[in-house]
């Protein structure tokens, strides 16, 4: 790489955060700015909340299924298995976010250290 | 966490103090974590600890910058990425629209709640929907903007904690802060699935995404969006309806805030 490409390449990803943020912020300011002359239980809002929870699921689906970076190390049985534990914790202490995320990571965490481990 | 929502704090001081004082409890504590495995997600694209830190100041809410995260790892292009952003954070608008009833104060400067906005993401949010009616209107900015800037600052530190826990712990608890993401969102999303019509597009979306990411890593996840949050909208405006749906009153995160 010459010296201005690797400085792009430094650069790239606080452009990619910067235009991020100005994404987010451009709908709070929008929200500020337009209360009171728009209804915000419309249909159209309906599809767009509908775009997003798509969107969403749609990521953490492929994050547990075909991750990148570190958890692409550790076996897909293992991450579903990890899912479905983080659901029956929350199913079974009435809702509660925080003691199914614990159990769905530390069930990953384990699985993978008791394969190691053999 | 206040469940009884008091009814007034004495002085729009007091309120600022007792918002920061709710955030620091079970809020604080989930989201906390979030943010660690968020630190940790940084870590694993290979970024900095400073892009980390930039991203929870500038682009305050989770959701999007895990997309914003993810696609840059997988090579995004800067159209791609900021559509996804977008679309991630339009949810927002409505968000803020209806809260903003609750925050406004004759005499308060504009620039005030254009300022404050920037806490409108669902924990902060959630709180504000919450205790704001039962305030008086001069103490009800005060107590959203008190709440939010402890959270947010508890979001900074925790990035930083997440970066630099996942260099000195081993790998395989690494591995746990890293999957604390799509483990809390899957959850948030189960707890909130209230509308047929989320609840169909959570579904939708998740079938969809994992195949249409093989198909295009750029553009797979804003397809997906579309995609299948249209048809789920469509199903819901077609199906029949069902009287009252079963609303459960779950999570503790959506009290009052239907919409």
């Amino acid at each position: 790489m010459t010296e201005p490409e690797a400085l792009a390449a430094a650069w790239w990803p606080y452009l990619l955060v910067v235009v991020g943020g100005l994404a987010t912020y451009f709908w709070r300011a929008l929200g500020v700015a337009l209360s009171g002359r728009i209804d915000a239980g419309s249909r159209l809002f309906e599809w767009v909340a509908c775009v997003a929870y798509a969107m969403l699921a749609g990521l953490i689906a492929r994050m547990i299924i075909l991750p990148n970076g570190p958890l692409a190390t550790t076996a897909s049985a293992d991450r579903i298995a990890g899912a479905v534990i983080a659901l029956a914790i929350f199913f079974l202490t009435r809702r509660n976010i925080g003691l199914g995320v614990a159990a769905g990571a530390g069930a990953l965490v384990l699985i993978t250290w008791g394969r190691a481990l053999l | 966490m206040t469940s009884n929502s008091p009814q007034a704090f004495g002085s729009p001081r007091a309120a600022a103090l007792a918002g920061m004082r709710d955030s620091a409890g079970v809020p604080m504590l989930v989201l906390g974590a979030s943010y660690i495995g968020f630190g940790s997600l940084v870590h694993g694209a290979g970024l900095d600890v400073w892009l980390g830190l930039f991203s929870t100041f500038t682009g305050w809410a989770l959701p999007g910058q895990i997309v914003l995260v993810e696609l840059y790892s997988l090579g995004g292009s800067l159209l791609v990425v900021a559509a996804a952003v977008a679309m991630t954070n339009a949810r927002l608008l409505p968000m803020t629209v209806a809260l903003m009833p609750w925050l406004r104060h004759r005499g308060t400067p504009a620039w005030r709640y254009y300022l404050f906005s920037h806490y409108v993401a669902v924990t902060a949010w959630a709180a504000a929907m919450r205790v704001c009616p039962n305030l008086p209107p001069e103490q009800r900015l005060p107590y959203f903007a008190g709440f939010g800037t402890t959270l947010w600052a508890m979001c900074l530190a925790t990035t930083a904690i997440g970066f630099y826990l996942t260099g000195l712990l081993p790998g395989f608890v690494t591995l746990g802060l890293v999957f604390l993401n799509p483990i809390y969102f899957m959850l948030v999303f189960v707890a909130d699935a209230r509308h047929r019509g989320r609840i169909l597009a959570l579904a939708t979306g998740a079938v969809m995404g994992p195949p249409l990411h093989l198909v295009s890593a750029d553009w797979g996840l804003l397809i997906t969006g579309v995609l299948a949050g249209s048809v789920a909208f469509a199903a819901d405006l077609v199906l029949p309806r069902r009287r009252a749906s079963k609303a459960e009153a779950s999570a503790k995160a959506e009290v009052a805030a239907d919409d």
